[in-house]
Parts: structure tokens; C-alpha cells; sequence
């Protein structure tokens, strides 16, 4: 099995090369390279997580290595959508070693024995953890699309024309992919928020908890709220909502990974 | 043998009046190829005159005849002073010729590097050329070569890449900034021969509409009516600003026609969707601390054709690569023309069926265990037979004589027994 997972980090590992060659040398073939790996690595990495499922009986997002396995193939799947709705090759200069950084994080971290609760078993849970998932790799492109925005951006204002101006997909397409992203990324948080709640009824008996976790992700889902709600409203686009994206992903990996190391909480033992 | 003989007149070595007078319309090209045919000294011939070059390409036994009749055919069109030719013609033979050819139809020798029109020019004369019976086998295959490698040029290197005019860089720039096109609304501040050169390109990329803002009103609807748009007065500007997405400026105005102050709050009205100016105005229209504006971008005369001559560069880089691509089909193309001669083609004929008598004799042999004497014996048999029946065919390839039914029938022979491969 664990065969399995090597060689799609060594894929998922390629097509990150693939892709910053192309970018260098701007050749078409390079890009099918790196697509074409991509998806193949994706393949493999799919085959392992359902494999992973049915041997523990249960969803494989109980530890941490388990749930970075898990959001390295989120990343991917949003990245096929944001690749297919708009076209931008070029983002996989960014979800490819992201993806490939993350799995290989997750590969590497020990394999506790799988206790199999009960928790992990329920329909709910897997909803909510799949949408989060979903929706935090959407924002994690939001943020990678927002990066290339500001590259874009200043090669203009700066009249640099040679180099990442020739590279880089125009600002409107950049600025509508981001745009794209945060929306789908809030549907999801959304949709993830309230499965998530209801499972916690069903659990302890209560929605809300005050738990850290669950305060952290109220704070990023108000924080992407407020984000629509200027783009909406008053037009937010460009520099304002790349760096808003950005920002915001930085939020979102704190909600990840920097709550679970600081407080205790009912999300901490799938995430140690 | 045959030579291959190149004779013409281009931008680098004649003013445009001399070009101008000896350009041949696409009926004159053929009469004109006709009459040279009918000749004695030329046996194919093929002509291409552009704007930038008048090119006369001839394939002959005798070299110096057909320079001569080229020269003529030149000279007879010239109303200019003969000496002015004389010094603006330039002949190339064989590999140069063919190198020549190569190198105008990739564009590596036009006035703007890497412009697209001269392989369809080209073509346009191979036609003409075909119509009046005066390419044959040898211009045949160079033609069809040099349509191959300017294809590869193209593809393979950079060298139609990035807008080479102002207008054009303009236009490439809106595309980075905008996506398409399409849709965009354009503002004509003044009015200019460039400035109206880039709103031709954009309208050419289905811009949605253009506004025309110019001091004399009239003027103003002028042009508005002839890029089908509106005119306004030069007082509404600011309020202009709120519908367009493309600002040009090309007004004799001395000072700032648009200043930051007037631009900031519009962009707040037009929920900030991107403006981007284009100032072509010496002195400058557009307050350059407009570019200091979120979602705003101004670029001037001077950046535009920064970009201009970056680019030229960078298509000069990528013609060396092109350079090397036509090294290596000039000498393709001189292999195969050597191929041609009668003497090595029936050599190439003896060692083909040799070949393959030998192979032949050896599996009977083995199989039927034939001693040392035997197999001498059959492959005397052989040899006796490979003389004898290619004697008829020698006689006929050499009988032709240097002619143009010769070059056919080796060329045909060649190909009916592959000995190319």
C-alpha cells in the first residue's frame, strides 16, 4: 500500500518540476507534463485514501497525518475544477508543490493504529469534513491565484513587460479564478459549518461548544463573509481582494494546524 | 549540372521608388515567366515581388545566360537610372540562393522580423508560377522546402512573438489587463494618424463602442461617424470616464488634459473596474500619478515603444535559432540536388540490386548447400544480369542529355526505387 502513496508523491513531485520548467521555458508540452502527471498522481492517491477507509472501517481523517493526506487530495480536486472552469494552466506552479509538500508531511509523520470509534462512522461526519476540506483547498487557490494577481499586477504598474508579464494570464481572468474560489470555498465552509453542528448535536447534545476550533472557524467564515460582502457591495476587486485571499488563507491555516497545538479542544485528538 | 540562381532587389539595397517601378502584378509576374522559359538559358523560373523586395528565383544550365535574361527582364521594367539597379541588384547561386529563399520566406529577412504575410506572398507566387508552367521539378521541391521550414521557424521559435508597433503593443497590453477585448469600451481624446491606427485595432478586436472627445466638436463627430461611435463634448469628460474602460490620448495639448484628482473618485462610481490609458500625446495628456491608482494603469508613448524594441530584440534572439533551422535544410536541399545527376543515380541503381542479389544468393546457397564454385558462379550470373538489364535505362537517362526531361526521369527514377532512404 504504502508503494501506492510513494509514487504518487513522486508524481505529484514531477508535475511540480514539469510545471516550473514550463513556466521557464514556456513550453506547451511541459504543461501536458505536468497535468498529465498530476492527474495520474491523483489516481493513486485516490486508490490509497479508499483503501485506507476500507481497511479501518471508518473516513480517514482521524490523525494528522491521516487529515494532511486528506487535505492534499482536496487541493488537488479543486485545483481540476479551477483548471477546468478557467483555464489557468499556470496555478499549477502553486497547487503542485503544494499539494506534493503537503502529502509528503503527511507520508512522513508516524501511522498511529487506528482506533475505530464510532465517530467516524457517521454520514455527517464525513459530510462535514469532506466540505471543510473542499472548501479550504478553494481557498487555498484563492490565495495561490491571489499571489500570481499581485505578480501580474505589479509587472504592469511597474512596466516590466518581458518576463512574468509574458507568463502570467490576464488580470481579469486572475481576478474572476479568485473570485470564483472564494465563493465556492464559502459554499462549502458553509455547507461544512452546519453539518458540522448538527453532528455535534447528535454527539454532545449541543450545537455550539464555544470549543476554539469551532471559534476559529466562525472567525474565518465571518472573515470570507466580510470578503463577499465588499466584493458585492462595493466592488472590492484586484489588489484588494488578492490580498484579501491571501490574508485569509493565513487565517485558515492557523484554524488548521495552530489551534490544535494551543488549545485543548474536541478537535485536537484528529488533528495530533 | 544544375544551378540555381537568385536575382533581386529588397529593402536593404533600393529606395521604394526603384522597388516601386519594377513591382510586377500577379498577371505580369506570369507573362513575364512565361517569356523567361521560353528562353534558352532558363529552364524554371519563379518571381515574388512585395512591397519590400522584387525577388527573381531560376533554376539553369547556363548560369551566366540566365542572370543576363534576369538582369534584362529587370532592367526592361526600370525607370529609373540603369546605374541605380546595377547597384542595387544582388545575385546569389546555389546555397546562397537556396539559403536566400529560406530566409525570406521564414522572415528572417524581412524589415520587421518575424512579420507574417511574406510565406503567404510566397505562396501566392509559387501559384503564379505553377499557372504559367515555369516551375518544374527542381523549384518544385525547393518550394515546397521553404514553405516546410518557414512553418518550422515559426513553430519552433519565438520569432512571431509580442507586438512589434505601438498600436499593437497597446492593444496586448489591454488583453493583459482585460482578458478579451470584447465588450470594452474605447475613448478617443484628440486625434492622431496612431491614435487611430490602435482604435482600428481595437475595433478589429469587437471593442463594445468608442467615444470621441476633441476640442473642435466637429471634428469630434467626424470621426465618431467613421469608427461608428459617439462624439461628446471636451467638457463631459470626466463624466466619459464613468462609461469607458480604455482611455487613448493624442491631443496638442500643453499641459494634462486628465488629472489624478479628476480620475480617483470615477474609479470609486465604476466599482473599480480597471481603466487603462494609453498617451500618445507628446506632451504627455494623462497625469502619470494616475498609474499610482488602484486598478488603474497609464502608459505612455515612451513605455510603448520601450516595449516596441524589447521585443524587436528578443525576435532578433529567436532568429538566430531560425538561422540555424535553414543551415541544416540548405544542406538537405543541396543533398538531394546532387542526387540528381545521372552518373551517381545510376551508381546508386547498380549498388541497389547488387544488394539485393547478394542477399538472395546467399539464402539459396545456404539452403541448398551450394559449394565454394557454385555461389561464384551464380553471383557472376548475377552481375551479368544486373549490367544487362540496366544498360536500356542508362542509355535513356544519359540520351536526355542536360535537359529538363532528364532532371524528371532521374527524379522519377530515384523515387520508383527509393534510393533516397
Amino acid at each position: 500500500m504504502e508503494e501506492i502513496l510513494i509514487a504518487g508523491i513522486f508524481l505529484y513531485l514531477g508535475s511540480a518540476a514539469a510545471y516550473l520548467v514550463f513556466f521557464l521555458l514556456q513550453r506547451p508540452l511541459l504543461q501536458r507534463v505536468g497535468m498529465f502527471a498530476l492527474i495520474a498522481g491523483f489516481l493513486l492517491h485516490t486508490v490509497y485514501l479508499a483503501a485506507a477507509g476500507f481497511r479501518q472501517g471508518h473516513f480517514p481523517a482521524s490523525n494528522l497525518r491521516e487529515t494532511l493526506l486528506f487535505a492534499a487530495w482536496a487541493v488537488a480536486g479543486a485545483f481540476f475544477f479551477v483548471r477546468a472552469r478557467y483555464g489557468v494552466k499556470i496555478l499549477g506552479l502553486f497547487a503542485a508543490p503544494l499539494i506534493a509538500f503537503v502529502l509528503l508531511a503527511g507520508a512522513l509523520l508516524p501511522d498511529p493504529p487506528a482506533q475505530t470509534t464510532r465517530l467516524f462512522q457517521s454520514l455527517w461526519l464525513m459530510a462535514h469534513v469532506t466540505a471543510i476540506f473542499l472548501g479550504e483547498a478553494a481557498f487555498a487557490l484563492a490565495c495561490g491565484v491571489g499571489i500570481l494577481y499581485l505578480v501580474q499586477e505589479k509587472a504592469i504598474k511597474t512596466k516590466k513587460t518581458r518576463y512574468v508579464f509574458r507568463r502570467l494570464p490576464s488580470l481579469e481572468l486572475l481576478d474572476a479564478a479568485g473570485y470564483g474560489c472564494i465563493v465556492v470555498g464559502f459554499a462549502l465552509m458553509t455547507l461544512g459549518l452546519i453539518t458540522g453542528l448538527v453532528y455535534a448535536r447528535a454527539v454532545w447534545g449541543r450545537f455550539w461548544t464555544w470549543d476554539p476550533k469551532e471559534v476559529w472557524s466562525g472567525v474565518s467564515w465571518l472573515y470570507y463573509a466580510a470578503l463577499l460582502h465588499g466584493r458585492l457591495r462595493s466592488g472590492w476587486r484586484g489588489r484588494r481582494s488578492a490580498w484579501w485571499a491571501i490574508v485569509g488563507f493565513a487565517v485558515l491555516l492557523f484554524t488548521f494546524l495552530g489551534v490544535n497545538f494551543l488549545w485543548e479542544g474536541h478537535h485536537r485528538e484528529f488533528t495530533r | 549540372m544544375v544551378a540555381l540562381v537568385l536575382i533581386g532587389i529588397n529593402h536593404k539595397t533600393a529606395p521604394v521608388e526603384l522597388r516601386e517601378c519594377l513591382a510586377f502584378a500577379p498577371q505580369e509576374t506570369v507573362e513575364a515567366l512565361q517569356e523567361l522559359s521560353r528562353g534558352p538559358a532558363v529552364r524554371e523560373a519563379l518571381l515574388y515581388s512585395t512591397c519590400n523586395r522584387v525577388e527573381l528565383l531560376m533554376a539553369a544550365e547556363d548560369r551566366e545566360g540566365a542572370v543576363a535574361a534576369g538582369r534584362r527582364l529587370l532592367a526592361a521594367r526600370n525607370r529609373m537610372p540603369q546605374e541605380l539597379l546595377e547597384k542595387s541588384l544582388y545575385v546569389h547561386e546555389n546555397d546562397e540562393a537556396v539559403r536566400h529563399l529560406f530566409r525570406v520566406a521564414s522572415s528572417l529577412d524581412s524589415l520587421v522580423v518575424g512579420e507574417p504575410q511574406i510565406l503567404g506572398q510566397i505562396k501566392e507566387a509559387y501559384r503564379q508560377a505553377l499557372r504559367a508552367r515555369s516551375s518544374g521539378v527542381i523549384l518544385n521541391r525547393l518550394m515546397h522546402r521553404a514553405f516546410f521550414v518557414a512553418k518550422r521557424v515559426r513553430t519552433e521559435t519565438g520569432i512571431g512573438g509580442h507586438a512589434v508597433s505601438v498600436s499593437y503593443a497597446a492593444v496586448e497590453l489591454g488583453r493583459k489587463i482585460f482578458g478579451s477585448l470584447e465588450g470594452r469600451r474605447v475613448l478617443l481624446i484628440g486625434a492622431g494618424e496612431m491614435a487611430e491606427l490602435a482604435v482600428e485595432h481595437l475595433i478589429r478586436q469587437r471593442v463594445a463602442g468608442i467615444l470621441v472627445a476633441n476640442r473642435t466638436y466637429e471634428n469630434g463627430l467626424d470621426l465618431a461617424r467613421r469608427f461608428n461611435g459617439r462624439a461628446l463634448r471636451f467638457e463631459d469628460l470626466p463624466q466619459a470616464l464613468a462609461e469607458a474602460d480604455i482611455i487613448l490620448s493624442s491631443t496638442g495639448a500643453p499641459g494634462f488634459v486628465l488629472t489624478r484628482e479628476q480620475v480617483r473618485p470615477v474609479l470609486r462610481s465604476r466599482r473599480h473596474r480597471p481603466l487603462f490609458f494609453i498617451d500618445i500625446a507628446v506632451p504627455r495628456d494623462i497625469d502619470p500619478e494616475i498609474n499610482r491608482l488602484e486598478n488603474a494603469y497609464v502608459y505612455d508613448i515612451d513605455d510603448l515603444k520601450g516595449i516596441v524594441e524589447e521585443n524587436l530584440e528578443d525576435r532578433l534572439k529567436e532568429a538566430v535559432k531560425g538561422e540555424r533551422i535553414i543551415d541544416e535544410a540548405v544542406i538537405r536541399f543541396r543533398q538531394w540536388l546532387e542526387g540528381l545527376e545521372v552518373v551517381p543515380t545510376i551508381v546508386a541503381l547498380h549498388r541497389k540490386l547488387e544488394a539485393i542479389g547478394e542477399q538472395e544468393l546467399k539464402r539459396t546457397a545456404l539452403a541448398r548447400r551450394w559449394g565454394e564454385q557454385d555461389v561464384e558462379a551464380a553471383r557472376r550470373m548475377l552481375a551479368a544480369f544486373i549490367n544487362k538489364t540496366l544498360h536500356e535505362p542508362t542509355v535513356f537517362l544519359k540520351q536526355q542529355g542536360h535537359r529538363p526531361e532528364q532532371t524528371f526521369s532521374v527524379d522519377f527514377v530515384r523515387k520508383l526505387f527509393r534510393l533516397d532512404e
